[in-house]
């Protein structure tokens, strides 16, 4: 699971108002080499949740993004859109899993895939 | 400028919907209102029934002819007519008339060039193709011919003259068109992609002709983000990953998903096999109660998918109910029992999945983003005029149909958002989606289609009268 996943997911247990950001549990992060894509970066930055993404990227053990909102103007330097990629599309999650801020409910993450799925009491 | 474009004489009802999709990508409206509807001229060449694959279409230039039928899966090619006719005399003469200024720089003596006689409807003899090059020599080529890699190939076309027109009414006139070709499908796409060669399958993988089909309506390109809430085992996110497409996918199905057949046959496996670029993220999750956080909206430029109808698999959703023996609600899994836990899901019926699939894009598509997805349809007399879902945000741009058998038929719907979302208009959205199930999908809910569709008493076939009314053109389904 890549932290552009992590950013729009939430925990959608019913009853939970306030279930995003996942706090992310790492057992086994790797880093796997993306196309870098100027394009798609400029058009993903503008629907990113800044401050979760630079978290979740602290997390997996790169701290090089702002913490704060950076200004768009910065598109235009290689230098953050390189960081940026990293952090957004490079950066795995393989083995850990997803907790839900308000009830403590591990997602589970297993060879990457986050399983979202509700158990019978919890829809 | 008017072009002649020859489709492959498959597929019909998708031929036009995919060249305009494409129009639109590469720019032919560019400069018009986009309140507008956005749809190109078509001309049909004199009595030709609609569905024959020649067709004028006007267009603004030639890189954007070009890049339509290069990216086109449907069109055998697009051409720039330097004369028709319905005898080689009424050819000859046209051609010469043609002005020399649009014939005189592809003619250069450094130039190469090949003619390539073709014919809808009946065969030429090699013989008779080499005579009908030979019959050209008219037009002052200059350059040297290659067949393998030419510069410019020239196309001479004849359409016949006889009852039998490969199925489609016969046409009055013989026509015989020579053009320059401008560009052509890559049909070699198909081979490669075909789903034989596809190391990981499920039961209902998209064949790949369709899945570039769709991927060409949701106008998928680099740069892009494209998501499928109905992933299986990719097929339909490979077509828009070759286009150079981001890519996403989620299935209520863990097995699909993560484990697939083994390290080497699962969905990453199918990117990797060609060369693509893998899947920004594959998840599980029910897309009747999707996981995205508040407030994200806006962020996919496209949505493909082919919803569970209940026919090959059904849908399925969160909350089903096991209850254990002595065990009288509400439902609860034990804390000790948490981990590892497999919740049971619940049969979700087509109504309520398109429904969700809606609501999802209309929230989850950028302005202008694409929602292309198929929808089944009983093709008894009943259903005739077949109400498609409707949605407030979305205007529907095409629906095209291919006939999976005698009793039902999918369509792929391209509807592209054109309204924002708010909560008002999704509240509309539920009261319309209501009103439409009440009146139009009660063959819809759980097991109604599978049962229409493979019933051996279905009403249409006993009755004879029925027959007669049945609007479809018998060779259509020789082709599509």
């Amino acid at each position: 699971m890549r932290l552009l996943t992590h950013n729009m997911l939430s925990s959608n247990i019913k009853g939970v108002i306030n279930g995003f950001p996942l706090r992310i549990e790492a057992e086994r992060v790797v880093v796997k080499q993306v196309d870098f894509n100027p394009d798609f970066l400029k058009n993903m930055f503008s629907k990113i949740d800044w401050k979760a993404l630079a978290d979740a990227s602290k997390i997996m053990g790169y701290a090089e993004l702002p913490d704060e909102v950076p200004d768009p103007s910065v598109l235009d330097s290689d230098e953050f859109l390189r960081k940026f990629h990293h952090a957004l599309l490079e950066l795995h999650l393989e083995e850990g899993a997803l907790v839900c801020p308000e009830t403590g409910r591990r997602f589970p993450v297993n060879k990457g895939i986050p399983n979202m799925l509700l158990h019978e009491d919890e829809v | 400028m008017w072009y002649l474009c020859v489709f492959y004489h498959r597929l019909l009802d998708y031929r036009k919907p995919e060249f305009e999709s494409l129009a639109d990508l590469f720019g032919a409206f560019q400069d018009e209102d986009p309140t507008t509807s956005h749809a190109l001229e078509w001309k049909l060449p004199h009595h030709h029934h609609p569905d024959s694959p020649f067709h004028f279409v006007n267009l603004p230039n030639e890189d954007i002819a070009r890049n339509i039928a290069n990216r086109s899966i449907l069109v055998k090619g697009l051409y720039e007519i330097w004369g028709q006719g319905s005898s080689y005399e009424e050819l000859k003469e046209a051609i010469n008339s043609y002005p020399d200024d649009r014939k005189l720089p592809y003619l250069t003596s450094d130039s190469t060039f090949r003619i390539i006689v073709d014919s809808f409807g009946k065969a030429i003899s090699f013989k008779d193709q080499t005579a009908r090059i030979h019959g050209m020599s008219y037009i002052p080529f200059q350059g040297r011919v290659e067949l393998r890699n030419p510069e410019h190939k020239f196309w001479l076309i004849e359409t016949d003259d006889y009852e039998a027109n490969n199925g489609l009414p016969p046409v009055v006139d013989k026509t015989i068109f020579f053009g320059r070709e401008v560009g052509a499908a890559d049909r070699k796409l198909l081979p490669t992609y075909q789903l034989k060669s596809r190391t990981y399958l499920g039961p209902t993988a998209m064949d790949a002709e369709v899945a570039f089909l769709m991927a060409n309506q949701a106008q998928a390109m680099p740069g892009k983000l494209v998501y499928d809430p109905f992933v299986g085992t990719g097929s339909i996110l490979v077509a828009a990953a070759h286009f150079g497409a981001m890519t996403m996918g989620a299935d209520i199905d863990i097995r699909v998903v993560r484990d697939g057949r083994g390290p080497d046959c699962n969905v990453w496996s199918n990117f990797k096999q060609y060369g693509l670029q893998m899947p920004v993220s594959l998840l599980r999750a029910d897309n009747n109660l999707p996981p995205w956080r508040p407030g994200l909206k806006e962020v996919f430029d496209a949505i493909i998918c082919d919803p569970p109808y209940g026919v090959r698999a059904g849908g399925r959703k969160s909350g089903g109910r096991k209850l254990l023996k002595g065990v009288v609600g509400p439902y609860t899994v034990p804390d000790d029992k948490r981990t590892g836990h497999i919740p049971s899901t619940a049969a979700y019926c087509l109504a309520e999945c398109v429904h969700d699939l809606l609501d999802l894009a209309a929230k989850m598509l950028v302005m202008g983003g694409r929602l292309v997805y198929f929808y089944p349809v009983l093709r008894d007399s009943d259903s005739l005029d077949v109400e498609f879902p409707k949605h407030p945000c979305f205007k529907l741009v095409a629906s095209c149909e291919q006939m999976l058998s005698y009793r039902y038929s999918r369509i792929l719907l391209t509807m592209v958002k054109i309204a924002p979302y708010t909560d008002e208009i999704a509240e509309a959205a539920r009261v319309q989606h209501l009103e439409f199930k009440e009146n139009h999908m009660k063959w819809m809910e759980e097991g109604n289609l599978h049962a229409a569709v493979f019933s051996p008493d279905f009403p249409a076939v006993d009755d004879r009268d029925n027959k007669c009314k049945d609007p479809k053109k018998k060779y259509r389904g020789k082709y599509v």
